[in-house]
């Protein structure tokens, strides 16, 4: 087995009464992708923050590449959730991009011949040479977030991070996110880690599911862990695992805990 | 009255010859601090700042000690108190509101106790030209290069932050000490530039040219550039006609630059 790309080890996080969640452990491998799954309030984000070193673990370690993350890490991509940018940003596609690169650097935001090389071969796998130019707060919900995933990619980075990339874009827009973010990982061989509370459009590419509820969870590939055993057990209530048409459903008594009352049940929505 | 009177034009430059090269200067930093005023959504914020800044200045000259100093001291606790306590820009604009009248009042108490000149005490509130005097500018070139110097070396991880603090912090960049510093270095910049065109106009130097750069230009090199040519425009033509006038410089740095904002929105219009 190679070395792990994040080594996550006996980790809690409590805030005063409240858990999160308690002894957790997981090892990511070069290339897998793993969905974050769990309710509002359940720790997901939370423990993207205590991988990139932003919260502090009551007991336990997270290791990057064998290191312990302290702030932000430049073997980390991220792709934060859909956000507009205001139209009067000065910066274009491509200077987005280039953020990617060598934002962390001091200094100018004067880029070398080989980095303009690399922008212009992103632009191309994210099939955004037509926005190249323009302003990045007059981009669409779509194009903006495929331009985030190529500027996570960019430096070519062993572990990407994706907080609910897809909230607030259409079937159709995640769809063209998740496959280009499949393709991506495949290229550079990065690890995944998925945050979302809906993993139909990703269900494919999915290689481990950790499903966050309650205080506690389960780590296992999606066949494992989404069932209606392991779910009703990890909610504490009977919970129905619905699979129909390559989508699955959960339905069951915690609605109320979860937040997707506004989302037709036909669209397969995770609840 | 007459406006404008040039005929002792030649003799007068050289008496504004400090007044010159201090509005050269502040044009350079505001127009380069300007675009992250815009970017980072702080508009409202420089103004705040100017106005405990004039406190600042007028409490020193009340009380006698350096006047840069006092703008100084004034600027930095409003800067620190706005980025302490004003991270998200809602409750940022709120405290803006609360300290904006404070520091005016304060100000107008020492001025109003303040028995010296009283071109000393317009002055601070719209400007002035013929009054830089040596130790003054001495003072100003050295915070201007401080700043210019700062802002240059952090300018990437600056954008970077001001984009997408998220991302940013993702990939190691110290956010947050960026955001302390980008405060001091605002503070500062207000500080010189209460010198020149006064606190209440202090908007017209570090907002105006950056906003209307923002209106033609999408390119971060081409932005910043022409956000300075458009302040040092302004300030250097505001003096120069001031000068003509022997009225203060303010209204014709504001009206220039406000010219510019208007032309540059018309522009945009047109190549839309």
């Amino acid at each position: 087995m190679t070395k792990p790309v994040l080594s996550i080890k006996n980790a809690s996080l409590a805030f005063g009464e409240r858990t999160l969640w308690s002894n957790l452990n997981l090892e990511i491998q070069p290339q897998e992708f793993i969905a974050v799954i769990g309710s509002n309030g359940s720790g997901k984000t939370t423990l993207l923050k205590a991988i990139l070193g932003q919260e502090k673990l009551s007991a336990g370690s997270i290791e990057i590449l064998g290191k312990k993350v302290a702030h932000g890490s430049r073997n980390i991509g991220y792709i934060p959730q859909h956000r507009n940018i205001d139209a009067a940003t000065p910066m274009r596609a491509i200077d987005m991009l280039k953020l990617g690169l060598d934002g962390h650097k001091f200094g100018l935001p004067l880029s070398s011949r080989a980095a303009n090389r690399k922008v212009q071969h992103i632009l191309g796998c994210v099939d955004a040479f037509d926005l190249a130019g323009k302003r990045v707060g007059e981009l669409s919900g779509g194009e903006l977030q495929r331009l985030r995933v190529g500027q996570a990619v960019i430096d070519e980075p062993e572990l990407i991070l994706a907080d609910e990339p897809l909230s607030a874009l259409d079937l159709a827009q995640q769809r063209v996110i998740a496959d280009l973010l499949d393709q991506e990982r495949r290229d550079h061989k990065s690890a995944v880690i998925f945050v979302t509370h809906d993993v139909n459009p990703i269900l494919s590419m999915v290689d481990r599911v950790l499903y966050l509820a309650n205080g506690k969870f389960k780590i296992g590939t999606p066949d494992e862990v989404l069932s209606s055993e392991v779910l009703s057990e990890l909610y504490g209530t009977p919970v129905e695992v619905i699979r129909t048409q390559g989508r699955i459903l959960v339905v069951g008594n915690h609605d109320h805990d979860h937040h997707h009352d506004n989302e037709p049940a036909d669209r397969g929505a995770w609840r | 009255m007459v406006l404008f009177d040039f005929s002792d034009y030649a003799e007068l430059i050289p008496l504004v010859q400090n007044s010159l090269i201090a509005g050269l200067l502040l044009g350079l930093v505001g127009g380069l601090i300007g675009v992250f005023v815009m970017t980072r959504d702080m508009s409202f914020a420089v103004h705040g700042i100017s106005e405990l800044s004039f406190a600042g200045a007028a409490f020193a000259l009340l009380l006698g000690y350096n006047v840069v100093g006092g703008s100084i001291v004034g600027s930095l606790i409003a800067a620190a108190i706005i980025g302490y306590l004003g991270a998200k820009a809602k409750d940022r604009n709120s405290i803006v509101a609360v300290l904006m009248p404070a520091g005016l009042g304060l100000g107008i108490l020492a001025l109003a106790l303040y028995e010296g000149r009283a071109a000393n005490k317009f002055g601070l509130l719209t400007g002035q030209i013929v009054a830089v005097d040596d130790p003054q500018l001495f003072w100003l070139v050295i915070i201007c290069a401080v700043v210019l110097l700062s802002l240059l070396m952090v300018w990437r991880p600056l954008t970077f932050a001001s984009l997408d603090p998220d991302v940013a912090v993702a990939r190691g960049v110290p956010t947050r000490a960026l955001s302390i510093l980008f405060m001091l270095l605002l503070g500062l910049s207000v500080a010189a530039s209460v010198q020149i065109v006064g606190a209440l106009l202090v908007l017209s130097l570090l907002v105006t040219p950056a906003a209307a750069a923002l209106r033609v230009s999408s390119s971060p090199i081409l932005t910043p550039l022409l956000s300075v040519a458009f302040a040092i425009t302004s300030v250097i033509g505001g003096i120069l006609l001031a000068l003509g006038a022997g009225l203060p410089i303010s209204p014709y740095v504001t009206t220039i630059s406000f010219l510019i904002y208007v032309i540059c929105r018309v522009v945009e219009r047109v190549r839309k």
